[in-house]
């Protein structure tokens, strides 16, 4: 009975072992297919040629990737400048400022917005912000736009990248020891004062860590993006201008990914591509996120 | 002394203007589905496959997709809680003792949960291509379990936690095994299980990206794992491109029963956890 137990024990810690490291080991074998498939098309043109071409023309065999990268990067960039300081202003209010009642009601707000899937924001977008743009925006900066453009998706991306930030950003706020507001406050500060000197101050690298978070999750965002971006591969130059960022690349041709040569592996590029840009900023964050947590702790 | 006094407002103001828009923009967003959705509303859309003329506007609704979705997600969320539970448990009841491990690997699941889901689902492709399989349900739940892994092991990380060390303690010290310690555990998150189980289960059922590659589309329910399955997410994202107008509409009909699946399993876990946490040591 007593070695039953014991052996019991064994094996299943082996087999919990064996689930845990081929869960984790998930980062490795998706790299490292995606990259298996890139292959082909690496061998034709070099990363360079690939990241700076601005020709996208797969039937000629010419994938040149700067298009989509700069429409990712628009798109991304008008949403975290739209996102931050909204996001820093809400976080500041639910940790200092708004009383407990608030906050109830605030949080689990949130935490619904967060649970919105993006097909959701992605018909909003086109039922909401794209007449926005049109009538009310667009016109005053421009003669005529459809409203499908680099700053619809920015928005909408926005407001999805909300709940993740605002999240963060409370926790990094709740870690800082509230000894160091009451010494500024015991001073005289304001307490607008010792929010801008000391909690700001002391929280900027989860300020940072929480940008480079959300950075990553705009860069993957797909479905939402791809309906109110207007998905012209040229890049754009003005926010009124359409995008075509990566991941709606990938979502938008893998119907016909496999009958022209080179396209899946292109494709597959692509995702790669996301996929170690996305790892990076991840791995930045979380280990400035537990440097800050394990501070926390001791 | 005025300037200090005028910013302290000027803020304070600005604050709750940027509460306001952020919390706005729930209302406004599951405002906008149910004014537009609403008026396309009926019994059929959940009760009907899409008849012969769906696509151009005749009868029948989206029930293929809203089981097809539930098949997916409740495919995906089983197989990723067969594999979680013992991750979770691994990494915090297996490795005392140690301190770099346990956080690589929460390190490797936070990553894990970063990556987007267009990746898992070009990921899940380039499986199915290996193994020769069609795009299919089982397809479909392959990618998406791949997907709420790393939710469903971060939420039981999170739970197990939480529990106090000394009932650990107190279970080895009787002369339990680790496992025997860890049931003693299992049954202290049973409430933390359930809402890991929602909270993927909501996750999957509304992503698409995952799917689009991996579960096809189809007009009927799927009765085998090899069949293409129809997903919500997906339908709502085809009836919107179509340009006749009674199926956008549908489109809009199917956005808002999807809010409202969504919704339902985001509250039903806050009460969870909520009610559950009250009863916490």
């Amino acid at each position: 009975m007593q070695k039953f137990r014991l052996l019991k024990d064994k094996i299943l810690y082996k087999l919990m072992l064996v689930f845990t490291l081929a869960s984790a080991s998930l980062i490795l074998v998706i790299g490292i297919g995606l990259y298996q498939r890139s292959i082909p098309l690496l061998q034709s043109s070099s990363w360079t040629q690939l990241l700076t071409s601005d020709t996208w023309k797969p039937l000629k065999g010419l994938f040149g990737f700067y298009p989509f990268i700069m429409g990712t990067l628009w798109v991304t960039g008008i949403a975290i400048v739209i996102a931050l300081p909204l996001c820093l202003l809400v976080a500041l209010y639910l940790t200092e400022y708004a009383p407990a009642r608030i906050r109830n009601i605030l949080n689990p707000l949130v935490n619904l917005l967060s649970g919105i899937p993006p097909v959701i924001f992605g018909v909003w977008g086109v039922l909401f912000i794209i007449p926005f743009i049109q009538k009310f925006v667009a016109p005053h900066f421009v003669d005529y736009s459809t409203g499908y453009s680099v700053l619809a998706g920015g928005i909408v991306l926005a407001v999805m990248i909300f709940p993740l930030i605002v999240s963060i950003i409370t926790e990094v706020f709740r870690t800082i020891p509230q000894d160091l507001r009451d010494a500024s406050l015991s001073l005289g500060a304001t307490k607008w004062e010792t929010v801008k000197k000391v909690v700001l101050r002391k929280a900027f690298p989860g300020i940072i860590a929480a940008v480079v978070l959300a950075v990553s999750r705009a860069f993957g965002e797909t479905i939402a993006v791809l309906m109110v971006c207007g998905n012209n591969a040229v890049a754009p130059h003005s926010v009124f201008d359409p995008g075509y960022p990566l991941p709606a690349l990938i979502a938008n041709n893998y119907g016909e990914m496999m009958s022209i040569p080179r396209y899946d592996s292109a494709l597959m590029f692509a995702a790669l591509l996301l996929f170690l840009i996305i790892l990076l900023f991840n791995i930045i964050s979380r280990v400035i996120l537990s440097r800050l947590e394990s501070r926390l702790a001791v | 002394m005025k300037r200090r006094k005028f910013e302290e407002l000027f803020f304070r103001v600005l604050m709750i203007l940027a509460t306001v828009i952020v919390a706005g923009s729930f209302f406004v967003i599951v405002g906008t589905i149910f004014i537009k959705g609403f008026r396309y509303m009926n019994l059929d859309m959940i009760t009907k496959t899409p008849g012969g003329g769906f696509y151009i506007g005749k009868e029948g609704g989206v029930l293929n997709a809203i089981v097809g979705s539930a098949y997916v997600a409740g495919g995906a969320t089983l197989l990723g809680l067969l594999i979680s539970i013992p991750v979770a448990i691994f990494i915090n009841l297996y490795m005392n003792g140690k301190k770099l491990w346990p956080n690589v690997l929460r390190l490797c699941y936070d990553v894990l949960f970063g990556i987007p889901s267009i990746v898992y689902g070009a990921f899940g492709f380039l499986i199915m291509v290996y193994f020769g399989l069609r795009a299919s349900l089982l397809g479909g739940i392959i990618a998406v379990t791949l997907l709420v892994i790393p939710i469903m092991v971060r939420a039981l990380d999170e739970v197990i936690r939480t529990v106090p060390g000394e009932l650990r303690d107190a279970a080895l010290s009787l002369g339990a095994t680790r496992w025997e310690m860890a049931k003693v555990v299992l049954r202290q998150i049973r409430p933390g299980i359930l809402t890991a189980i929602l909270l993927s289960f909501g996750r999957a059922i509304g992503d698409v990206a995952s799917v689009l590659f991996t579960a096809g589309f189809s007009d009927n329910v799927p009765t085998s794992l090899h069949q293409p399955a129809a997903t919500l997410p997906l339908a709502i994202f085809f009836q919107l491109g179509s340009a006749v107008d009674e199926v956008q509409g549908r489109g809009y009909a199917s956005a808002l029963i999807l809010t409202i699946i969504v919704l339902i399993i985001t509250i039903l876990s806050g009460i969870l956890s909520k009610k559950f946490s009250k009863y916490k040591v």
